[in-house]
């Protein structure tokens, strides 16, 4: 039988993520590239005690006014999160994630970024562990192994292997290829290949055949589920057209 | 008071660090301005952490209904527009190229710098917590780090210490440091005063900075 990872609603895709699972949440600086029905979803479904790997932790820059993963830490959701830029930049409006934080009904882990993405791919990659300069004589380095490599101190990171990926991609086709559009490709890739479940939200699915092979960003293996957003988030967006400019 | 330089001259002096075919990583702030006076004849390829390189200049509240995308923002979240030969690639690659010193030139932000060039960027002042962001890896591994700062804070006191009084984003990173009223270089032997604002005398902008200038031979009124 042909395989179809498509599913019809977003309740649906995240209907058996259980209590105390690990997510990566693809996320950067504004909605492009953020998973928001999932999200939403995800909120629907209610499980508790998770751990939300993303580079924010919500609500905070441009996301400020839309429900990106901000809304989990708000359903009181979360236990833990990883992430490289947790706070509002602006003291007078704090994040829900980070009055969590600072009350500790929510652990933090600041990591650096390129930290983040090393430990994400290495996980996806079956690379446990890896050493890297990034952090070397700063708090970061707290706890961790140090060794030389040829004059440079490094730490030693470890991999984060995650249950669930919450990714935004651009296009998938059937067998779960997906590409990407613009910047919102950032850390979308590397979580869809980490989680034992991937779950790729798209603007469009296409029938297999009709993505340029050499066009694929992500394996179609590393893909489990695929589900179509309906209608596009109120954001400036001109899919139409190409990046390109003569 | 002695008239200080503004964050745009500041821009242009840094600019003049650029060079040709230069892969840049602009950090948010004074660095984010240096875009606007990169010296005619010099292509730079800038780069930013979310997996783009060799976009155009960040679109403007005017032209914001006609070209901002979601799916086109540089590391600050701001919009920008594309230009021929840009590309994308994920956020492991996109580190893979700091961390692997591909990164020719990055420019930040400051809060406090020691006179070992240990930079500490990344905590909020006074509130305990702090973004880490892709600040952390650019100042650890990129071929040279410029920083860009007001040279005291707004009471007066150094921004240019002995030793940080924060938690570091990186020890001794720091290449240049150019702020409005001095250009400084920090070396092996220390901390060298390369160029200065008009009007300043090197004594003046000692008193300013914590950690014991070097003034070079060849001192300079700030060239622009």
């Amino acid at each position: 039988m042909a395989v179809n990872k498509i599913l019809k609603s977003f309740d649906e895709a995240v209907a058996d993520i259980p209590d105390s699972a690990t997510i990566l949440i693809g996320n950067f600086a504004g909605p492009g590239g953020t998973p928001y029905y999932l999200i939403q979803a995800l909120r629907k479904k209610g499980s508790k005690n998770l751990t939300i790997v993303a580079n924010t932790a919500g609500g905070i820059g441009l996301t400020l006014d839309y429900d990106d993963h901000r809304i989990l830490f708000e359903n009181k959701q979360v236990k833990k999160v990883i992430a490289t830029f947790p706070f509002s930049t602006s003291a007078s409006r704090p994040s829900t994630a980070e009055k969590q934080i600072l009350a500790k009904e929510v652990e933090l882990e600041l990591v650096p970024q390129g930290t983040l993405a090393e430990r994400i791919r290495c996980g996806a990659a079956g690379v446990p562990a890896f050493y890297t300069p990034t952090g070397y004589g700063t708090v970061i380095a707290e706890g961790k192994e140090m060794k030389e490599f040829d004059g440079k101190p490094c730490i030693m990171e470890r991999a984060i292997k995650a249950d669930y990926a919450l990714v935004r991609a651009y296009k998938a086709d059937a067998k779960g290829n997906l590409v990407f559009r613009g910047t919102m490709r950032q850390f979308n890739p590397i979580m869809a290949m980490n989680a034992r479940i991937t779950i790729a939200e798209v603007d469009e699915v296409v029938e297999a055949g009709e993505i340029d092979p050499e066009a694929v960003v992500v394996p179609g293996i590393f893909v489990n589920r695929i589900v179509k957003v309906q209608e596009p988030l109120p954001f400036p967006r001109h899919p139409d057209r190409n990046f390109w400019v003569k | 008071m002695k008239e200080r330089l503004s964050r745009e001259v500041m821009a242009m002096r840094a600019a003049k660090e650029l060079f040709d075919g230069a892969v840049v990583n602009l950090g948010i702030g004074i660095p984010t301005l240096v875009s606007s006076f990169v010296p005619e004849g010099i292509e730079v390829i800038y780069h930013s952490e979310n997996g783009m390189l060799g976009f155009g200049p960040v679109v403007t509240a005017d032209e914001s209904a006609e070209k901002a995308d979601i799916d086109l923002v540089n590391a600050g979240g701001q919009y920008v527009t594309p230009l021929p030969g840009m590309c994308f690639f994920h956020h492991a690659d996109s580190f893979l190229m700091i961390r692997g010193g591909h990164v020719d030139i990055t420019m930040l932000g400051v809060i406090e710098v020691s006179e070992k060039g240990d930079l500490a960027n990344w905590m909020f002042p006074g509130r305990g917590v702090g973004n880490i962001g892709g600040g952390m890896d650019l100042a650890f591994n990129a071929q040279k780090v410029i920083c860009l700062t007001e040279h005291t804070v707004k009471d007066g006191r150094p921004k240019i210490v002995k030793k940080c009084s924060i938690p570091l984003t990186a020890p001794e990173c720091v290449d240049m440091i150019i702020t409005d009223i001095a250009v400084i270089e920090v070396t092996k032997k220390g901390m060298v005063l390369k160029e200065i604002a008009p009007d300043w005398t090197p004594e003046e902008v000692q008193a300013l900075t914590e950690p014991k200038l070097i003034i070079d031979p060849g001192l300079k009124i700030f060239e622009l």
